[in-house]
C-alpha cells in the first residue's frame, strides 16, 4: 500500500512523521539526535530506506548521519568537508575580504541515478560530493570560480541551501547561494556558471541586474519538464522556461513577493506554491494570516489556500527548505513553520490540517512517496 | 588507563557511557589521550577538534583535578591522578547562551 514518510528537521531534532495514502492517521517518531540543530534530512530516490541528516551543533561541530532501514536506526558517517586547495577570500558583511570556513551542511541531495552518491550544500558556501554512501566527501571547487570572491554571506550566513538534480541530464546540477544567486552546471559539478540573468534587486545591490550577489531563498524544478524552474527571490517570484538561462518575474497578484520556499506540484508543472512573508524585515505572514499561495498557471494569477490554516494572531515563518510536494493522486503538501506546527493537505492544498504542533523550530521538511 | 569523561551529546554520539577508558602506551599528553579517543570512537572526530588542525573547538573544554587545561598545548603531560585513572578528564561543553 502506498504511503509517505515526512523527514523534519528541527533545532532540536529530527522526527519522522508517516502516514499511509490517505495521510490522514500519522505516526510520530523522535526526537531523533535530540539537542541537535538538524538542517535537513532527506533520503535517496533510488533506495528510499536509504537516508541522510545534516545534525550539527554550535558546541560539536557538523555530523552526518545516514540510516538503512528509513530512519528506525542510524549510523554517523564522515563528517570531514575539506575545501579542495587554497579556499582564498569571499566578501565579508563589511565589504573586506573573508576567509572561507566551513561551518555546517544546509543541504543533502542524494542523487537519483546512484545510490551510493549524494550532494552536500554548505556554508560557507560550495558543493561536495560522495560516492560512498557518506563516508568521504570531495568538494566540487568548479562552484566557488563562478565569481565566489564577490560572493556575501545573506544574513543566515554564505549557504549553499538548495542543490537540484535532474533525472533525464544526469550531468546538470543547480545551486542556490545566499547572498550569491542560482548556478548550474552542465559537466557534473566540474564548472559552473552563474544563471541570474532577469533578476533583478534593486534594493539590495548597486547593481540590480548584477551577474551573482543576487539573494536567492529558493528554486526549485519539475522533475518530468526539467527545463521548468521557479524561484523565491529574496523579493520577487521568478520562472525560467530554458534551464536557468533566464528569468521572468510572476509575481502578479500576490499580496506580498517577499518569501522564503517555493514548491511545484508533482503532476502538473503549471502549478506552483509560494508562502508569502510580509518583509524582509518583518518575518511573519501579512496581517498575521498564514496563508500559502497556489497558481495554476504558472505564476502571475495566485489563490490563497487557508482552510486549515491559522487565520488570526499568526506570526510563524516558513523557512526556505520547509515546503514539500508528495507524488500521491491527489498531490500532497507538507509546511514546516519556525512555531513548531507541521501542516499537511492531502488534495493540493485546498485543505490543511496539522499532523504535529508543538514541534521545536522547525528548519526543513522533506517527503519521500513509498509506493 | 586513561578515565575520559564524555558530554551528552558526545556519549550518545558515540554509543558510548559517560565515562570511557583509554589505554595509553607512552607520555599521557593532552594530545595523545585524544588521538586513543578518536581512534577508539572515530565518529567524534571533528566533534572535539579540526580534523586537520587539530585545533580545539571553541566551545569544547578540558577539566581535570579542578582546573582548566583547555589551553595548554598537546604535549602537556596530564596530572598524576588522572595518569593513575583516580580522577577523569573531563570534556565539556562550554556554557554559551543566557
Amino acid at each position: 500500500m502506498s504511503g509517505v514518510r515526512v523527514l523534519v528537521g528541527t533545532v532540536k531534532g529530527a522526527f519522522i512523521l508517516t502516514a499511509d495514502g490517505k495521510r490522514d492517521k500519522w505516526q510520530v517518531s523522535g526526537p531523533h539526535f535530540p539537542g541537535w540543530e538538524i538542517y535537513h534530512v532527506k533520503g535517496s530516490p533510488v533506495n528510499p530506506d536509504r537516508l541522510y541528516a545534516s545534525q550539527t551543533s554550535g558546541w560539536f561541530g557538523q555530523v552526518i548521519q545516514r540510516s538503512e532501514d528509513g530512519g528506525k536506526t542510524w549510523e554517523p558517517a564522515g563528517n570531514e568537508f575539506a575545501y579542495e586547495g587554497t579556499p582564498g577570500t569571499h566578501q565579508w558583511y563589511d565589504g573586506t575580504q573573508h576567509p572561507w570556513e566551513f561551518a555546517r551542511v544546509w543541504y543533502l541531495e542524494p542523487s537519483p541515478t546512484d545510490a551510493d552518491a549524494v550532494y552536500a550544500g554548505v556554508e560557507d558556501a560550495a558543493i561536495f560530493r560522495s560516492t560512498d554512501c557518506g563516508q568521504t566527501w570531495q568538494e566540487m571547487p568548479g562552484l566557488r570560480s563562478a565569481k565566489g570572491h564577490l560572493w556575501q554571506p545573506g544574513a543566515g550566513g554564505l549557504c549553499a541551501h538548495v542543490i537540484l538534480t535532474d533525472p533525464s541530464r544526469p550531468n546538470r546540477l543547480f545551486t542556490a547561494i545566499s547572498a550569491a544567486g542560482a548556478f548550474r552546471s552542465d559537466d557534473d559539478g566540474a564548472t559552473w556558471q552563474p544563471i541570474n540573468k532577469g533578476l533583478h534587486s534593486e534594493w539590495e545591490l548597486p547593481d540590480p541586474d548584477a551577474d551573482v550577489g543576487h539573494c536567492v531563498h529558493c528554486i526549485t524544478m519539475h522533475p518530468s519538464h526539467p527545463e521548468r524552474l521557479y524561484m523565491q527571490k529574496h523579493w520577487d517570484v521568478l520562472r525560467s522556461d530554458d534551464g536557468g538561462d533566464s528569468w521572468y518575474e510572476i509575481s502578479g497578484d500576490l499580496p506580498t513577493d517577499f518569501g522564503f520556499p517555493i514548491a511545484v506540484h508533482a503532476h502538473d508543472p503549471d502549478t506552483v506554491y509560494v508562502v508569502p512573508i510580509k518583509s524582509d524585515s518583518e518575518h511573519y505572514p501579512p496581517d498575521a494570516r498564514l496563508r500559502v499561495y497556489r497558481s495554476r498557471t504558472g505564476g502571475g494569477e495566485w489563490e490563497p489556500l487557508t482552510k486549515g490554516l491559522p487565520q488570526e494572531n499568526c506570526y510563524v515563518n516558513v523557512l526556505r527548505s520547509a515546503l514539500a510536494v508528495d507524488a500521491l493522486e491527489p498531490c500532497g503538501l507538507y509546511l514546516g513553520t519556525t512555531g513548531g506546527q507541521v501542516y499537511a493537505s492531502a488534495d493540493e492544498g485546498n485543505t490543511w490540517t496539522p499532523i504535529v504542533r508543538d514541534l521545536p523550530r522547525v528548519l526543513s521538511v522533506e517527503v519521500q512517496t513509498l509506493l | 588507563m586513561i578515565r575520559v569523561m564524555l558530554p551528552t551529546h558526545l556519549q550518545r554520539l558515540a554509543n558510548a557511557s559517560r565515562e570511557t577508558e583509554i589505554q595509553l602506551e607512552g607520555p599521557a599528553t593532552l594530545g595523545a589521550v585524544l588521538d586513543a579517543l578518536e581512534a577508539q570512537y572515530p565518529m567524534l572526530r571533528g566533534t572535539i577538534r579540526d580534523h586537520r588542525t587539530k585545533q580545539r573547538r571553541p566551545f569544547i573544554r578540558f577539566f581535570a583535578c579542578g582546573e582548566d587545561w583547555s589551553h595548554e598545548p598537546w604535549e602537556v603531560q596530564l596530572p598524576a591522578e588522572v595518569v593513575a585513572g583516580e580522577e577523569p578528564l573531563r570534556i565539556v561543553g562550554a556554557m554559551a547562551g543566557g
